[in-house]
Parts: structure tokens; sequence; C-alpha cells
């Protein structure tokens, strides 16, 4: 006798639902173990991490910043899961981040002092342009010559961390910065900078156009013809080419998005919340949104309260490094945890634990 | 300037020595890869197993002890991507990033009692004739013994994919795991293999990295050196020795613009950095071209319901 | 209504802003924020030595908490709004990217006293700190013409910036005073931390002919490199690498932030904090100079103590006339001193440095 996966014939609707609360509840009892064997009490640290940024007493302040934290991770993710629902892998997002952050800030900067309500827009533009723009290098690579689009997205953001080095260090150098590396601070550039609709409230347009991109995401896989054709060709290629689907404009289209969404999302976060081009503007949002795509099993619903259960541990593990002295490292590990058993858990949404017989072979 | 002052002969040698933790990563990748497994967390293996080494070589005095600690610590890591991906059958990719998340908080909480540390030294070895050659000499002969120990593997690699049998197994569980699991081969156990090769491999080069070329232990230490492993695999297409060739230019690139600015040429350092991406981006459209290509199951999962 | 009134209002309603002003009146909260990790044996490792050195010196008076490996933006703003919502009454920001986050923050909470590293804008409840390092390379540039006997001497920079400028001006002018020979090599590195690039950039300074290292970047990578070549000397940086001790490592820059951080926080005790700016060299000891070992000849040593004591006593300042620039013009006459304002923005070398910066 051994344990033994037996495939559901249908994914198991109880399980995607549960699965992530079992994975969290787990996460929680390793996690707590430790962060007992760090010499810390754990049920403290657990409930800082999930509990304070909520419902403590300073949540009037981390309530919001759920929303600052988690808006680009749930809009790149968005982007990105398209393409894996159709078997195109993007993993380039940070590239794509970055090179729409650049676009939008260079627009902003090429206008700067301009008082005029049209940057904002061309921002966007630009923005979500640039992100499209790089993400097409590998999709007409794919289609041209049939390389790798997870290895070609992966390279260009390597290309995108030095070219924002350069930008940083020469063009889009402060003029009055004292010589020093970064931009001009578009926070303080009306006209370009993307401020809280409501003060103090979390709510820039990046979260509108992540709530947006949630939505359009949700009509156009449960309702669009496009929709249909991404979850056939991802779920049975075959079946797809027969059914009409031209792959080139699929690939073409998901990279575009993903790349286009990515693009917004670095956009939004350079004149928002960030400010202003520096060589390490970027923090890992876009490899973060892969995960966040996983973890919210590529539904768009499920992505957006993925996103902001990501967001909630990295703000709760940076008060319990403030408040409990709870190293960096230990909240990096606490997250990697987290995603271990998500990902571990989620067999038993297409597969069922049987106690089997050996069988003959395998 | 003055590119008179850069002496070739050091420079092909400080080529090999900085091409070495990549190296040793990459093959161990190559093997994976080829096994139909893409494990994204490299990085995390690689930082994981320069601790490991650092801690044991600082522990025992042993800079040998050390590497086969490091090895050790990056296998025992690569063996929870084994459980995720083929036990519990989780999405390669998403299993690769959260390792490399895993990997670098695990090595800075077992590193926090070795900041300012020195490692035992790693003897060079002096190979007694053969270093005396001209030219060839110093830059061949005059390393210390992991850097032999990497193009060793490189060429166990290689022969073992061209001629075992073993290796034959392997090329076809990554090409096509349906067909070699109705072979009667045992797709799982070869692939959790594999894994395990890959991760001592990555385990091995973060040593060489934290005892050797460094040396030192340092939070992040392995600062991206397992992203480019990952593609120096592609770069290489999947072929073990070409994998060689291209940790070299990889190395060789850093190295020589290093050595340019040393002798007063202007360059302009950011454009100089991302060529090696370019020319991998290039080199993968050539490819296309060509027969080699990515194995076909590379990255897709496997489970023997049928 | 801003966000100013809109958060403090807040605070208010929940009774909190009193709070951190009446529980805690006993004990004062002292925070920090870092862009690296406490482990990285350079930059923020000796950040951290001054908080656990105000620890020490304050005992049950002061509590400290810190955030590590913060990055810049939006994450530095919640970071020290975080801090400063939980009762801190003194908040250090250590790296250059904090500066906007700070005076933002600092806007937001006018009873918490803000002290930025490295910066220069400032408000009523924000100061800013930064150590005259090249003071400091003013007496490594004097050993390194003395000892060199390449006349080669290779310098690992970091970024472009007028601080590196600074320090690389200030080797130069001292090594040229003391050997009229002497001309420097000089790699960017383009990063502050990749212990394998400062080690590659060593080794390929030291192929070149260089037999003294010079680094702005704060691993100790690049004195494996030089105890590896052998008959090659170098210098700690950040932090004093007393393990490569007595060579190559002959003598350090020590980033020592123990006296101002114990300063300040007094300051802030007793009531007496002011907002201020503060650039200070090795006279007040936020410069150190690690022991300058035994491998470098006894008069050289002599004559370098003596240098650092006329810095110290403010009797000689490494920037003095007569110097003209690299292309020839003339920026300080005989026995003028560079002024601050001109220092802070350094942006060309000065006359026979044989390198361009590159832009």
């Amino acid at each position: 006798m051994r344990l033994h996966l037996e495939k559901r014939p249908q994914p198991s609707r109880r399980w995607t639902d549960l699965s992530p609360l079992l994975a969290v509840v787990i996460t929680m009892l390793a996690g707590g173990a430790l962060f007992a064997l760090l010499g810390k009490n754990p049920v403290e640290a657990i409930s800082t991490i999930f509990w304070e940024p909520l419902f403590g007493e300073f949540a009037f302040y981390y309530r919001p910043q759920l929303l600052i934290k988690g808006a680009p991770l749930i809009l790149i993710a968005i982007g990105l899961s398209l393409g894996f629902r159709a078997g195109v892998w993007n993993i380039g997002a940070e590239g794509q981040y970055i090179v729409g952050a650049l676009s939008g800030a260079g627009v902003a900067l090429a206008f700067y002092p301009l008082d005029a309500w049209v940057v904002f827009p061309l921002m966007i533009m630009a923005g979500a342009l640039g992100g499209w723009a790089w993400g097409m290098i590998p999709a007409l690579l794919k289609l041209r010559f049939g390389t790798n689009e997870i290895l070609v997205s992966l390279m260009l953001v390597y290309v995108a961390e030095q070219l924002l080095a350069a930008m940083a260090l020469g063009p889009m150098k402060n003029p009055d910065g004292m010589g020093f590396p970064g931009s001009r601070n578009l926070q303080e550039y009306p006209a370009a900078h993307n401020a809280d609709l409501i003060a103090a409230s979390g709510l820039h347009w990046g979260v509108v156009a992540a709530t947006v991109a949630v939505i359009l995401a949700y009509i156009l896989l449960g309702r669009h013809v496009l929709g249909y054709q991404i979850r056939l060709s991802g779920e049975a290629p075959r079946a797809a080419r027969f059914a009409g689907v031209n792959p080139g404009r699929l690939i073409l289209f998901c990279l575009g998005a993903s790349g286009a969404l990515a693009g917004l999302a670095g956009m939004f976060e350079i004149s928002g919340p960030a400010g202003q081009v520096s060589i390490d503007f970027n923090v890992g949002y876009g490899f973060t949104a892969i995960i966040v795509a996983f973890l919210g099993r590529l539904h768009p619903v499920g992505i957006a309260l993925a996103g902001l259960l990501m967001a909630l541990t990295y703000i709760g593990g940076e008060i319990a490094q403030g408040n409990l002295g709870l190293p960096a490292a230990a909240i990096q590990m606490f997250q990697g945890m987290l995603l271990f058993f998500l990902l571990a858990v989620d067999v038993l949404t297409n597969y069922r634990l049987r106690l089997a017989p050996r069988p003959e072979t395998a | 300037m003055d590119l008179g002052s850069i002496n070739p002969i050091l420079l092909l040698a400080s080529i090999m020595a900085a091409s070495t933790p990549i190296l040793l990563a990459a093959i161990g990748e190559l093997v994976v890869e080829r096994a139909g497994v893409l494990n994204l967390g490299v990085e995390g293996m690689m930082i994981t197993g320069a601790i490991c080494g650092f801690a044991v070589a600082v522990g025992t005095g042993s800079p040998a002890t050390g590497f086969v600690a490091g090895a050790a610590g990056g296998a025992v890591l690569s063996l929870l991507f084994a459980l995720l991906t083929q036990v519990a059958l989780a999405n390669h990719v998403a299993s690769g990033l959260a390792l490399t998340l895993f990997g670098l908080g695990l090595s800075a909480l077992l590193g926090q009692g070795y900041v300012g540390v020195k490692p035992p030294p790693t003897a060079r070895l002096d190979i007694p004739v053969l270093g005396d050659i001209p030219v060839l000499g110093p830059i061949l002969f005059s390393h210390d013994l992991m850097v032999y120990v990497a193009l060793a593997l490189v060429a166990v690699v290689w022969a073992m994919l061209k001629y075992s049998r073993a290796g034959l197994i392997l090329r076809a569980v990554g090409e096509n795991h349906d067909a070699a699991h109705a072979l009667g081969y045992k797709v799982v156990r070869v692939r959790v293999l594999a894994i395990a090769f890959g991760g001592a491999c990555a385990g091995l080069g973060g040593a060489y990295l934290s005892l050797v070329r460094v040396p030192q232990w340092t939070e992040g230490m392995t600062a991206g050196a397992g992203w480019i492993a990952l593609a120096l695999v592609v770069f290489a297409s999947w072929k073990a020795g070409r994998v060689l060739l291209g940790a070299w230019l990889f190395g060789g690139v850093s190295v020589l613009q290093l050595n340019l600015q040393a002798a007063g040429v202007a360059i302009p350092v950011e454009y100089l950095s991302m060529s090696p991406y370019l020319i991998t981006i290039v080199v993968l459209v050539i490819m296309s071209a060509d027969k080699s290509r990515a194995p076909a199951s590379l990255g897709r999962i496997f489970h023997a319901s049928q | 209504m801003t966000l100013k009134s809109i958060l403090t209002g807040a605070v208010m309603a929940l009774g909190l802003g009193t709070t951190a002003a009446v529980a805690q009146d006993d004990k004062t909260k002292v925070g920090f924020i870092y862009v690296g990790p406490i482990g990285d044996g350079g930059w923020t490792y000796e950040h951290d030595q001054g908080r656990l050195a105000v620890e020490e010196h304050f005992g049950d008076r002061v509590e400290t908490v810190y955030q590590e490996s913060v990055p810049e933006g939006a994450d530095a703003t919640r970071a020290i709004t975080q801090m400063a919502l939980n009762g801190a009454d003194l908040i250090f920001t250590t790296s250059f990217g904090f500066m906007e986050p700070t005076i933002n923050v600092a806007k937001k909470f006018p009873n918490v006293k803000f002290e930025h590293a490295t910066g220069f804008k400032t408000a009523p409840n924000v100061s800013t700190y930064s150590a005259r390092f090249y003071e400091g390379r003013a007496i490594q540039g004097h050993i390194a013409g003395k000892m060199t006997e390449s006349n080669i001497v290779g310098y690992i920079a970091s970024y472009p910036i007028p601080e590196v400028i600074r320090g690389i001006n200030s080797a130069f002018i001292h090594a040229r005073k003391a050997n009229p020979d002497v001309q420097f090599k000089i790699i960017w590195a383009y990063t502050w931390f990749d212990p394998a690039k400062e080690a590659d950039a060593a080794t390929a300074l030291i192929e070149q002919g260089a037999d003294v290292i010079l680094q702005h970047t704060d691993s100790t990578a690049p004195q494996a490199a030089a105890e590896k070549a052998g008959n090659v000397i170098s210098f700690g940086q950040a932090s004093d690498m007393a393990e490569y001790k007595p060579s190559p490592r002959v003598s350090s820059i020590i980033d020592n932030w123990k006296p101002y951080y114990i300063a300040r926080t007094q300051a802030v005790i007793d009531g007496t904090w002011e907002s201020q700016q503060t650039w200070d060299g090795i006279g007040p000891g936020m410069v150190g100079i690690g022991e300058i070992t035994d491998a470098v000849p006894a008069d050289v040593k002599e004559e370098a103590l003596a240098l650092k004591a006329s810095i110290a006593a403010g009797e000689y300042h490494p920037f003095t006339g007569p110097l003209k620039k690299q292309d020839g013009s003339d920026w300080l006459a005989e026995g003028e001193t560079a002024d601050d304002g001109t220092l802070l923005g350094m942006n060309f070398y000065v006359e026979g440095l044989d390198a361009e910066i590159p832009q």
C-alpha cells in the first residue's frame, strides 16, 4: 500500500476554495515554529503579521498601504495570467515594468515644468506603450524565429535594469540634484503626480487601473471569444488549432497585454509612490507578480485576493521587524514558506489522495 | 589610454577563475533542464551553498569539507523544489521563484554570525612542470582545485549525456516524459536525481564564491550570479561544451570591461553590461535555425495517471 | 485639509499622539532605517554599530528599533511612518535615497525628530549629517604615493557622484605630493556592493601593474584579491577590515557614527535638539583612521599620522590651493581652501588625473 495521486475528472470546487486557507494555516504553524526558534513569541509574531495591518491600532495607516503595495502586483499579475492560461510564459514583467516607468517618467520630464492636464494622460499612454513594446520583443522573436519567450523575456529584464541605471545616472538625472543619481521628484510636479484621489486613502490611479483590469479580465475570460481561445489554447492546444485559433495572434495579444499592464504599473509607481527614477527603482514587483498570479489560481478574483495577501505579508512583516525585532531574512523565509505551501496544497484541487496498492509500473 | 597595460595571459587566467561559479551552477542547471525540469531557484541554491560551505569551512578549518557542505546544502534545498514539482505537481516557474526567495532568507539567517569572518585559504595548485610552460602555464595550470573540478564536471556531463545509458534515459525523460514512462523509465526518480545534482552544483558554485572568489560571507553576495547561470544554459542551447564557452564569454565580457576601464578606455559601462544578455538573445535567434532546441518537456508537469 | 492634518487628526483621535509622549516619557525611542542588511559588513553594518553604541551608552533610558533592507521609494516612506506611529522620538534614515521619504514623513510628524544621512534637504525637524571621508582619503593618498613602487595606484570607484569624485581627487592630490610620478587607474564598478565584481576589478587593476588598491565599495573582496596577488597593499573601507592586517590592509577609513548618534540622542533627551547640517571629519571622530600597520615604513607612518593630526586640528584642509582643474583652468589660488558648496557638488577631476568621469 502507498499514497497515490489520482487525477480528478474535474478540478474540485471545494478544494479550490479551501486549499489557500489550508496553506495559510500550515504556514502559520511552520512560521510560528521558525519564529519560536529565533526566540520570539510565535503567537505574537504571527498575529503582528496578519492582524496588525488590518485591525491593529494603526490600521488607519496600513490599510491604504495595502492598496499601494497590492495594486502593482495585481495589475501585473492579471496581465501575466492571460498568457499563463494560454501557455505563453512571460516572466520578464520586471523589465516591462521598468521600461513602462522610464517611458512615463520620460514624458513627464520632457514636459517639465509645463503645468497642463494633458501631461498625465500622455504619461499613461507612454507607460503602457513602453511596456507593450518591451513585451513585443519576445513575442515577435517567438513568432518569427520560434525562440523561447521565457528566456528572452528574462534576458530583457537585465537589459532593462542596466537601462534604468544608465537613465538615472545620465539623461534623466535631476539637473538640480547636486550630481546625485536620480531624476526630479515627480511628486513635486503636480501635472505628473499620481496622487491619492482621496487624501491618505492609498487610492491612486494605479489602484483604479488594477480594479478595472480585474473586471475586464473577468469579462474577457468568462464572456469573450478571445478569452475562450486563451483557455482552450492552454488546456488543449491541438483542439484550439482545429477550432481555428490563430496561435500567433494569441502570442502577440498575451505578451502585448501583459507588457502593457506591467508598463502601466511601473508608470503609476514612478509617478506616485516611488516618485523618481533611481537606480534601485524596481523592487521585484514583476517577479512577485508571477507568484501572485499562481496563488490566485490564474483567476482574476483570485489574483486580486492573492495580491492583497502578498501585500499583507510585506506590510505585516515590516511591522514585525520594527516592533519585535524579527530580522528581514526571517520574513523573507516566511513568505517563501507561504508560497511553498500554497503551491503544494494546490495538488488537492486537481488530484485526490488515495491509498492504493502498489501498482505494477511507475 | 594604454591598452598595452593589459596582459592577455593574466586576463585569460582571470577569466577562467571569474567564470567558475557560474560555470558550476550552469552545468548543474543544464542537467536539470535536460531532464525536462525548469528550476528558476538557482540563485537561492547558490547562496545557500555559499553560506553552508562558508560556515563549515570556518568551523572545521578545511575548505574541502566546506565545498562538500556547500554542495550538500544546495542539494538539500533543491529537494524542496523536487518535492513541490515532482510530488505535489506544482508549477515549475512559481516553485523556482519561491525557492529563490526562501533560499535568500534562509542563508541570511544562517549567516548571521559569520559577517567579517575570514575563511581558511584554499590552496592554489602549483602543478610543477605544466605550470612553468610559457603562456599556457599561467592561463591553464595556475588555479585552485575547484577550477579543474568545474572543468571536469563539464566533461563528465558532456560524456554522460552523449554516450551513457543514464544520459539517454535523462534525455528521453526530458524530451517526452509520457513516452519515457511508457518505456518503463521512472520519470519522477530521474528528475529528482537531476534536480538534486543541479542543487549540488549550484551549491558548489556558491561555495566557490564565498570561499575563493571573494572570500567572505555577506548577505546577498551572489548578486544575481544564479540568474546569469540560467541565461548561460540557454545561451549554450543545452549543450555542455557550449556552457563552458558561454561561461568564458560572460565572465570575459565582465573582466574585459573592467580591464578596459583600468587601461583608461572611456566606455559606457551600463551599455556594455547589457551586452551578454543581448548576445544571448541573438544566440537564441540564431539557434532557432539550428536543430538543437529546448528539451520538449521543459517545464511541463508529469503525472503518471494515464 | 491636507494629508498631514488628516493623519495627525487620526492619531490624536486615537489618543496615540499623547501615548508616545506620556507613557514613554522616561524612555526615548530611537529608530534606524537601513538600506542594506545589517550583515553587509560595510555601510549598514557600521550604522548598526552606532545603534548598538546608543543602546550601550544609555542603557534602559532608550529603546532602539531598526528596519533593514528597506527599498527606496514608497517602502521607505511606509517604514519611516511606521516607526513614527509607533512612538519613535528620533529616527535616523541612513541612505541618500531616503531623502524625499524622510522629508515627506517629517511633515506629518512635527514632534518627531529626523536625521537623514548624506542628503541636502532639511526641515525644522529634519537634520542632515554626513562624514568628510575625503579627509581620510588624503591620508590614504599619502601612504599610497609613498609606498607604490610601480607608481600605479588602482582605485575601485562605485558610482560617478560627487562623494566618490571628491575621494578620488583628495587621494590623488596627496599621492602626487608624496610622489610626483604616481598615476591613478580608476575602475567604475557601478555598484556599492557586489563582492565578485569588486574582486574582478581589483584583479584587473593589479594585473595592470597597480600595487596599491584604494576602494570606494564596501566588501573585503579587493583585500582578498590583494592578499592573493602578494606585494600589493590596500585600505579598509567603511569598516576596519582588520582581518586583513597587517598586510595587505595597511590602514582604513572607518565610518564611525557612534559619537554622533549618542550626541543626537542625548540632545533629544535633553530637549535641546535643533535642525542642523553636520559634515564632520576626523576631528570630531566621525571619520576614523584604522591602525596603520607595520607594513608601512616608520617614517611614512609618522608623516601620515602628522597629516591626520593637522587635519583633525583644522590646521590643514585637504583641498588647499594652488590647485587646478583637470582641463588646466585655475580652481584654488595659493593658500585658498575649497568651500563646502563646491565640494558637495564636485563633478570634475583635478589636474594630473589621466581619466574621464563617465557621463
